[in-house]
């Protein structure tokens, strides 16, 4: 039986940062990693896809993007590059090649039963990442056997898809992305648009996420929105791309590149789609929340007395998807070969055998501070801090949870 | 010289909030109380006039009755060679959708502390009644389209007023109804 106080699942940004910190206090420890240190990032993302924020943005504990492109964004290769290189300076405790089979509460901390054998630990950092599945809507079971159905998580490149067009369900960050990859391969592309949030690459020349970095939205934390916090943590993901070019793509250019734009699929019966009759309104409300955000930034500008450094302020074109829209759609007439569902992620906890799950098989925690003694959960959206899911709030997160951990082994030693 | 200081009055479009939250907090405690059913009977008077009867509704886990049964009658138009003693079902709909949108507006706008003056909405659906005459097998019986405008007077900018419209659709049950798919099970006898 092996045995540390600390296990942390998962050699991904979250916890790679949680090890430094633990680490920093002396706290011993293992990550046990199924795969490589940042194996999302090598085995689960398509060819193309580079992280949608800049790489100055990218910085961990007693860490940072050192290259010669800090305001363009990380391929693939070098976000592995940068995490392993990271892993590899702190020093990190890491197991790879270890898949954790179960999770079982003990008296004072946890079992952990893996491939290679088990493990015992007094805490436990869950940091396997919020995508591990891909989330499929339930009109998916009437998708005729002939159109292949895909996740963001399988594909890799328009030349892997079958032949045919392919419909995308989801116009969030991945959807978008891939619709405007696979529309420039010369396929036909059809997106169906439910709820999304629109937001330009840049504004008054900089970088979006430079603003929400510099006005503080990004470190707003969880206990001051009460409210709201559970709808801000099921908010879609942004429609933005990380691109050389740093360009923005919306609806409005997914439309003039070709791409149908539908309503959200509501039904799929004898093969034919049914979308909704409201995408309008879910693009007035995606209009409207890109501009309060854009409102907010200018108030921001205003009170600091900058505005002469940057460009005025500007608005963009409200999202226009012609007067009228299907409402359904005959995939095999379409000649539609396959169906991306690119409809949200969410994370496997199936191996965790202890009742920390509401009724909707969401776990329970306050800020990451899981409902079992000594266990923590990280990187799930805005949750600590609006930055939670992101490279860049690992680290505050991580800090956090650390201190909370070693404050409370301390008090059982006691 | 005298200073005037301010006022500011109370916003009040007539909808309890607090309630509606309140509720809101208890049901999300227990989902099966939310479960509701409205119902209505509908008694066919002559021709294509019918009149429909609303009264009971189930919810909060227990029968619900109202002191009083609202009475709502529908025909054709003398158009469609008939007597038009009330308006056709069509219409209600959009009446309907009307309602449901104006009534959300006014709990947002409660919400949200804006304070309406006048809130109008016309609305114009479109119909090609090859449909429902049978001419045309490939031309849908509904409405090809449906336009909502809104005139909303408030204490509130453009984009607010905008937003209120916008939630109100959101949180619709008629826009919902009109737009998604529904399973409708007719039974006879």
């Amino acid at each position: 039986m092996k045995f540390a106080t600390a296990i942390i699942i998962g050699a991904g940004q979250s916890g790679l940062a949680m090890s430094r910190h633990l680490s920093a206090l002396s706290i011993d420890h293992v990550v046990l990693e199924r795969g490589e240190v940042a194996n999302s990032w090598l085995t689960e993302r398509w060819d193309s896809l580079r992280l949608l924020t800049p790489n100055w943005q990218s910085r961990l504990p007693g860490y940072a993007y050192a290259g010669d492109d800090p305001d363009g964004f990380m391929t693939m290769p070098e976000v592995v590059c940068f995490l392993q290189q990271y892993s590899r300076s702190s020093c990190a405790p890491v197991v790879t090649g270890v898949r954790v089979a179960q999770v079982r509460q003990l008296d004072k901390g946890y079992q952990v039963e893996t491939d290679q054998g088990p493990w015992r630990c007094r805490k436990l950092v869950i940091a396997t990442g919020a995508c591990n599945l891909a989330t499929i809507p339930s009109p998916a079971a009437g998708l005729p056997a002939r159109v292949a159905s895909l996740t963001p998580l399988q594909y890799k490149n328009p030349a892997l898809l079958p032949d045919g067009g392919v419909m995308i369900v989801g116009a969030s960050a991945s959807g978008i992305q891939l619709a405007r990859e696979i529309q420039a391969a010369g396929r036909r592309v059809v997106v169906c648009v439910g709820e999304h949030v629109r937001m330009p690459r840049t504004y008054r020349g900089r970088d979006i996420q430079w603003w929400m970095d510099v006005t503080g939205a990004m470190d707003v934390r969880y206990d001051t929105m009460v409210e709201d916090i559970e709808r801000a943590r099921r908010l879609p993901s942004l429609q933005l791309i990380g691109t050389p070019e740093r360009v923005t793509v919306d609806l409005n250019s997914l439309r003039k590149a070709g791409v149908e734009l539908v309503g959200r699929l509501v039904g799929l019966c004898d093969g034919k789609a049914q979308f909704s009759g409201s995408l309008a309104n879910h693009c007035a409300l995606a209009d409207l929340k890109m501009n309060r955000l854009l409102t907010s930034i200018d108030d921001w500008v205003n009170t600091s007395g900058l505005a002469r450094q940057f460009a005025p302020p500007h608005r963009f074109e409200p999202t226009d998807v012609g007067p009228e829209t299907r409402l359904s759609l005959d995939l095999i007439r379409a000649g539609i070969g396959s169906v991306i569902w690119a409809t949200g992620y969410r994370p496997n906890y199936s191996w965790l055998n202890v009742p920390v799950f509401d009724r909707k098989g969401r776990i329970r925690h306050d800020g990451g501070i899981v409902s079992a003694p000594g266990m923590y959960v990280m990187g799930l959206p805005f949750m600590r801090r609006r930055k939670s899911s992101f490279i860049d709030g690992a680290g505050a997160d991580a800090g956090d949870l650390a201190a909370h951990l070693s404050q409370n082994l301390n008090r059982a030693a006691a | 010289m005298t200073t005037t200081t301010s006022v500011s009055a109370k916003i009040d479009n007539g909808v309890n909030v607090n309630a509606l939250l309140d509720a809101r907090t208890a049901l999300e405690q227990a989902p099966e109380a939310a479960q509701f059913k409205w119902r209505a009977s509908c008694e066919w008077v002559n021709g294509t006039h019918s009149r429909s009867a609303i009264g009971n509704f189930f919810g909060l886990g227990a029968e619900q009755s109202r002191n009083k049964t609202f009475t709502v009658d529908a025909d054709h138009p003398q158009l469609f060679a008939s007597e038009d003693n009330a308006p056709t079902p069509v219409e209600l709909v959009l009446s309907g959708l009307a309602s449901c949108l104006t009534a959300g507006v006014a709990a947002v706008a409660q919400r949200r502390g804006i304070q309406l003056h006048s809130v109008k909405a016309s609305l114009e659906a479109d119909m090609d009644i090859q449909g429902i005459l049978g001419i045309d097998d490939e031309v849908r019986n509904g409405f090809g389209a449906i336009r909502v405008h809104f005139d909303i007077r408030a204490d509130a900018k453009e984009d607010d007023i905008k937003a209120l419209v916008a939630q109100s659709q959101k949180r619709s049950a008629v826009f919902d109804i009109v737009t998604n798919p529904t399973n409708v099970v007719v039974t006879v006898n």
